[in-house]
């Protein structure tokens, strides 16, 4: 098996590692005891492990470690980093948006990463940017609100 | 009261969102190392022998274990009958079972050992559909019957089974023969529940090791006591000794009700002396558990009034290869078809029937959806016949307060009539609008399950409490409901009360966490361990009402504690089966394409008719998940079998609900009318509000094309096809 040197910033820290090239970026991540983003589907439909990288929302089952070499990933552990819960996070709280959870963290991501993108987007864009996360327990509703709740 | 009753925020939201909650998954332990499964590529076939030399070649393999290399453990499980080998012994019994666990330090290695097993599979014929499986001469899949364990405590079954019949259930009172006779009008119809799969997002996994001669599991499991009962009898070990962990689980549904990788993990570490992680992918976890599919043969006998004279029902359940919990949901489909109606006389026949296919077990309703599908659509189609309206004519047959459904059991503990009041209100009926249908419907399930439920509660010294339960936290919400019921029987704030719960080896017992049970049965327990260790409380302190930290101090001088234990039992107040009645009250209003056959729910409601609400987030939650999950056995969901194989083992060819999914009106109505055996009045919600929609939607449906579909889920294609023979008709 080959591997590569990648150098990348996870959750704020430049690191340099050795990875072997079939690795996904979710074992390596989870394999850090950063086990927020969660396998599920493993092929990218039901979005339990979007992480952003470079900013936008990825699958992390179907990315390669490699991939992250030069670049930025950033895990749902990282948005409390500061201390204070995300806006998004604090929605979801308020809107009881989460049953089991296991779905949760890649929620949080995906609407963390429309609300950069749009800061002020419509029920109907939220449910369009929805539709790669899947949740069993709650029926999405309380999700979108809350997504809209965090909204500008 | 101060906390009961209120929205207080989940104690478990803020490690939820932020990532940090811990699943089985997440866990790691010292030495782990990894089992892969290598599974069946044959329906129906005899082993004649299994080659595992180049899997032990591959470096990091610790062992290969087979079905007959673990002799002489048996390593068979379940809690009705004991027919569930962990890894196959002898026989393949269908496409995708285990064959061998391949255990090494990583988990790669284990996945590249596992695909070089070869098995030399002496081919047997099989049998893929139900119906067959019941014809004389058909192949059988278990030739040797094994004897129940009479660990569920269903009332009868399980004797005198033959050929593929993996239970039966016969149920009925009155003259029914002379009812269809004297009636009006008789309707007859064939109806067809799709098998599903539940996909809780976590797939199953456990973690197993042996440690000082004790089996520690953990595992994303709803019934760690249950599992802890398997696999004592496996490995022969006392109860104990077997340690069975749930942390958080990430859904449940029923899917993960009893055992399921448990086994595997344990002989894994069994034969290797390491912590044995066994974590399947989703493809894996559909091929461990399913729902049973139903074939459901109905008539209904209505006098010209409307008046449900009798219903006849003859429902065939495709179960698949092994036992599991199929005689529970066979003796449930049986009680829960025919519908909370007074009827006059019932003769039902369920015969849940083995075949070489995924093997079924519990999913949310439990039986309940397949049999409503036809008791509710013959109710739909009785008012059309006999021009009456649908609404009209369920009220005038369903139960009234108190009233008996099935003779001899708890009188309904409900208002059903108000509820379909509340129902009809908020869907508009009868006026929907241009181009739309409305459908609705009612259910009543025997709830609960067997009440068996122990509750511990610890005063400290510093006048804090904890409880220690064996529910389990499936994202319900029972942590926090039972953190309420605490704080409330303790008169202690929130913050100054812990749950610790799901851990065989700490907690006290409870059966299981299913059949909605946890709110009211653990919530009595814990009253009654509350009530104890307040009573012992004031003896310690000489019969004076102090702080309970007094009374500690009082009696130790320093440090200590006070125990409360609470049961509940079948007795007393819950002699009567079942403990509550879950309601189901649901309606939508749907639009239907004609041209694609795509049907689009506008609006969804349910009626949560629920006693009261100890927590009214977590009951909306409850009845708008479960209600969702109708919506995707109504309009998607179905495993679908090409041949011997599963065509759809994955969640891309297996769609369930997405948010486009989402109804754009939702009105969730809570009734609170304090009539549950629960506390302060409550009773279970989190499967009622589904058991309903699958009629519903096909009612709505039928009003739109003209005809009533019989068949679920419904999918463009056969709602084309619907509108096609109608308009053909024209």
């Amino acid at each position: 098996m080959t591997a590569t040197t990648i150098t990348g910033r996870i959750n704020g820290r430049e690191l340099t590692l050795r990875v072997d090239n079939a690795t996904l970026l979710l074992d390596l991540l989870r394999d850090m005891g950063l086990t927020g983003a969660k396998p599920s589907c493993e092929m990218e439909i039901c979005g339990a492990c979007t992480v952003q990288l470079n900013g936008l929302p990825v699958s992390a089952c179907t990315t390669l470690a490699v991939e992250l070499d030069g670049g930025a990933v950033e895990t749902v552990e990282h948005l409390d980093a500061g201390g204070e819960l995300h806006p998004v996070q604090r929605a979801f709280l308020q809107h009881s948006a989460l049953q089991c959870g296991f779905c949760t963290p890649g929620m949080v991501m995906t609407a963390k990463a429309l609300l950069e993108q749009n800061p002020s987007p419509t029920r109907e864009e939220v449910i369009h940017w929805l539709e790669g996360s899947i949740c069993r327990c709650t029926g999405y509703e309380p999700i979108v609100d809350a997504i809209l709740a965090a909204s500008a | 009261m101060n906390v009961a009753g209120t929205s207080v925020p989940r104690l478990d939201g803020e490690v939820k969102v932020t990532g940090r909650a811990r699943y089985a998954l997440d866990l790691t332990v010292p030495g782990m190392t990894h089992g892969v499964v290598a599974r069946a590529e044959r329906a129906h076939a005899r082993i004649r022998s299994i080659d595992t030399a180049e899997a032990e070649a591959v470096p990091g393999v610790l062992a290969v274990c087979t079905g007959t290399n673990v002799a002489p453990l048996d390593p068979r499980f379940g809690h009705v009958v004991r027919d569930h080998p962990a890894l196959a012994i002898d026989t393949v019994r269908y496409h995708g079972e285990p064959i061998a666990l391949v255990v090494a330090e990583t988990r790669r290695a284990a996945e590249r050992a596992a695909r070089t097993i070869r098995v030399d599979y002496e081919d047997l014929p099989a049998v893929m559909d139900a119906e067959a499986a019941l014809a004389d001469g058909a192949p059988l899949l278990h030739p040797e019957r094994v004897a129940g364990t009479r660990d569920e405590g269903l009332d009868s079954g399980g004797d005198g089974l033959a050929g593929n019949l993996c239970a039966a259930a016969e149920y009925g009172w009155g003259d029914v023969t002379a009812a269809f006779e004297a009636a009006d009008l008789v309707l007859e119809g064939e109806y067809r529940y799709p098998m599903l799969y539940g996909y809780a997002m976590e797939p199953y996994n456990s973690i197993a090791s042996f440690e000082e001669g004790s089996l520690v599991v953990y595992s994303t499991a709803q019934h760690p006591y249950m599992v802890r009962e398997d696999l004592a009898r496996i490995f022969s070990l006392p109860l104990a000794r077997v340690r069975v962990v749930v942390p958080y689980v990430g859904g449940g549904y029923g899917t993960k009700s009893y055992t399921k990788v448990e086994p595997l993990a344990a002989l894994g570490a069994y034969v290797t002396g390491r912590p044995v992680r066994v974590a399947l992918s989703v493809e894996e976890s559909i091929l461990t558990t399913r729902s049973d599919g139903a074939r459901i043969r109905a008539r209904s006998a209505f006098a010209a009034d409307g008046t449900l004279l009798a219903r006849d029902f003859d429902v065939v359940m495709d179960s698949g290869a092994y036992t599991d919990n199929s005689p529970v949901v066979c003796a449930k489909l049986a009680n829960r078809c025919f519908g909370p109606y007074r009827i006059g006389a019932v003769r039902v026949r369920v015969r849940s029937v083995f075949t070489n296919t995924v093997p079924a077990s519990s999913l949310r309703g439990f039986g309940a959806p397949q049999g409503n599908l036809a008791g509710e659509l013959q109710m739909d189609e009785a008012a059309d016949r006999l021009g009456l309206d649908p609404f009209a004519i369920r009220l005038h047959n369903v139960v009234r307060p108190g009233e008996e459904i099935l003779p001899g059991k708890r009188g309904i503990d409900a208002d059903l009539p108000a509820d379909l009041e509340l129902l009809a209100r908020s869907l508009g009926w009868p006026d929907a609008p241009e181009g739309r249908g409305i459908g609705f419907g009612i259910s009543a399930s025997d709830a609960g399950a067997h009440p068996t439920s122990v509750a511990m509660v610890r005063l400290h010294a510093d006048g804090s409490a904890s409880a220690a339960v064996g529910a389990t936290e499936l994202g319900q919400g029972s942590r926090t409901v039972l953190t309420q019921i605490l704080a409330e029987e303790l008169d202690l704030p929130l913050e100054k009360v812990a749950i610790v719960a799901a851990d065989t080896g700490v907690t006290p017992y409870e059966r299981t966490t299913g059949a909605s049970r946890t709110t009211t049965l653990v919530g009595r327990s814990l009253q009654a361990a509350c009530a104890d260790a307040k009573r012992q409380a004031r003896e310690l302190a000489g019969g004076e009402d102090v702080p309970y930290e007094v009374a500690i101090k009082r009696f130790f001088g320093a440090g200590g504690e006070i125990i409360g234990v609470g049961t509940v039992r079948r007795h007393g107040e819950f002699q009567a089966m079942p403990p509550f009645w879950e309601i189901g009250c649901s309606g939508v209003v749907a639009a239907v394409d004609r041209e694609t056959g795509r049907v689009r729910v506008e609006q969804l409601t349910t009626v949560g008719d629920v006693g009261f609400a100890i927590n009214p987030a977590l009951v909306h939650g409850q009845d708008l998940g479960a209600a969702t999950m109708g919506l995707g056995a109504a309009l998607s969901e179905r495993l679908v079998y090409d041949g011997q194989t599963l065509a759809n083992p994955n969640v891309v060819d297996y769609r369930v609900p997405r948010c486009s999914d989402l109804p754009e009106r939702l009105d969730q109505i809570v009734v609170e009318r304090r009539d549950g055996i629960g506390p302060y009045g409550a009773k279970g919600a989190g499967e009622g509000s589904l058991n309903p929609v699958g009629a519903a939607v096909a009612a709505a449906v039928g009003r739109v094309l003209g005809r009533y579909p019989h068949e679920l889920p419904l999918t463009p294609e056969r709602v084309w096809r619907l509108a096609q023979v109608e308009a053909s008709r024209v």
